[in-house]
């Protein structure tokens, strides 16, 4: 049998993955998610009488502090294989992905351990992170004035 | 490529576990079960490494032997550099054999001590496979406190270290014949879809071994293969019937199907994986089955997938391999 046959062979055997309901789970918890950090940055601005470009920020420090700490406790990855992309790509997902990989390597010392792994996984979020800003910094300068 | 063996015999066997095996479906019969994937150590892999002398321990209380009289250690695991296995052996302190081939490393293993049971100056062979879930996530996937997403094609490492004696003494178990396995590789290139991987070289395995042997499926009382998982095994039915017409008609069980309680523990998605996978069901079950006369001639079939990250990365696909090894009630 050669690989195309195999594959055709597999693919009607191999059960699919189920997009919508992983999608609506995705947008569901996604939105909640950015309904909280909404609702940090109201309370900041009304109540604590911050800036808006301040409370942005103090809300992301919530975000990631509470993620790493749920992290930390051990069930956000429960979480995590339940709701996927719904706190996978909000900013709790780079925290638990650089909090995750730390605690991996914890035994194995400050600098081999933790200090080498720590952006095992986060780490390309940065670096294309940073050449995207860059990027569409340079267009924006470019093309509309800055 | 199949050899036949006249004096090799199973002696003893021994069978420890994790705390996802202990609630599958065979978790009443193993020697030693822990509650947790630390086992009282600091880190998984000591943990392995645990699991490895514990399963060493109870197997040659349970032949009657001091470890001085095994004659050769055979051991064979997931990680890089076979390290559990490495350090395990420091400790037991006899001549030792490091193998890899994944998770057919327990057949692997069963052919290697076999044929070192043809020299008479070699009396007890051990035979060791372990795997561990979190020492196999952090080194093939993905930090284990991440939880990644898992498909339903995927499969779960199995927790557990698996020892067996082997030795020319008759008993009622005897190795009779086995047959190494050639490298496959139908091109898949999914990390997650080992079964894919693995049918094609199980079922060329299986069939080399028939038709060496000159026998049918209905010779055998069982034909039991590794880690193919709940999709992998409906691969390998139609594959067998479309590439060498063989039905396999009832006479194939898949341990990564049975080992774990799917419907209660859902996180196992399509089965169990890992060398041990295989031990954990075989010298359990099928075991008990054998020695009470249910079944009198058993194949094992444990399948490998030969992954690696690296060149998973390099976009090349995942070659497998499998080995059987007829198991026959004497």
């Amino acid at each position: 049998m050669n690989k195309e046959k195999y594959k055709e062979l597999t693919s009607k055997i191999v059960p699919k993955e189920d997009k919508t309901k992983n999608a609506l789970v995705a947008f569901l918890v996604g939105g909640l998610v950015g309904l909280l950090a909404q609702v940090i940055v109201t309370v900041l601005e009304n109540n604590f009488g911050f800036y808006h470009k301040d409370a942005t920020s103090v809300m992301i420090v919530l975000l990631v502090f509470v993620a790493s700490l749920c992290t930390a406790l051990g069930f956000f990855d429960n979480l995590v294989s339940k709701a996927k992309a719904g706190l996978i790509v909000p900013i709790t997902g780079f925290a638990h992905a650089m909090t995750s990989s730390m605690l991996d390597y914890k035994k194995e010392g400050l600098i081999t351990g933790i200090g080498t792994n720590a952006f095992k996984l986060a780490g390309s979020v940065i670096l294309y992170g940073v050449v995207a800003a860059y990027v569409f910094g340079i267009i924006r300068y470019v093309f509309f004035g800055g | 490529m199949t050899i036949k063996f006249n004096n090799v015999y199973v002696k003893a066997v021994s069978t420890v576990a994790g705390k996802d095996e202990k609630e599958g479906t065979y978790g009443k019969l193993y020697d030693v079960t822990y509650d947790d994937y630390y086992a009282g150590c600091d880190t998984f892999e000591q943990a392995e490494i645990k699991m490895i002398s514990d399963s060493v321990d109870v197997v040659t209380k349970k032949a009657g032997l001091l470890l001085s009289s095994i004659d050769t250690l055979i051991g064979a695991d997931l990680l890089n550099q076979i390290t559990p296995h490495a350090y395990a052996s420091v400790k037991l302190n006899r001549p030792f054999i490091g193998l890899y081939n994944a998770c057919a490393s327990l057949t692997e293993s069963f052919i290697v001590a076999s044929s070192l049971l043809q020299n008479s100056n070699v009396k007890n062979v051990l035979c060791n496979v372990s795997s561990h879930n979190m020492t196999s996530e952090r080194q093939f996937r993905n930090p284990v406190e991440y939880g990644c997403p898992k498909p339903k094609r995927s499969t779960f490492t199995v927790t557990g270290a698996v020892s067996t004696i082997l030795t020319n003494e008759k008993s009622k178990i005897k190795v009779s014949s086995a047959s190494i396995g050639t490298t496959t590789d139908l091109g898949v290139t999914d990390v997650y879809d080992m079964g894919s991987v693995m049918a094609p070289s199980a079922a060329r395995t299986i069939y080399e071994h028939l038709t060496d042997n000159n026998l049918k499926v209905d010779d055998y009382d069982l034909i039991l293969t590794g880690d193919l998982g709940v999709y992998g095994k409906k691969i390998l039915i139609s594959y067998m019937k479309e590439t060498y017409g063989i039905d396999l008609k009832g006479k194939l069980e898949d341990s990564a199907s049975v080992i774990y309680n799917r419907k209660k523990q859902p996180q196992v998605n399509a089965g169990g994986s890992g060398p041990a996978c295989i031990g954990l069901v075989a010298f359990t079950d099928v075991l008990n089955k054998m020695l009470t006369g249910k079944l009198k001639r058993v194949l094992l079939v444990a399948t490998g997938a030969l992954m690696s990250p690296t060149m998973n990365n390099q976009k090349l696909s995942i070659p497998s391999i499998s080995h059987a090894v007829c198991l026959e009630v004497e």
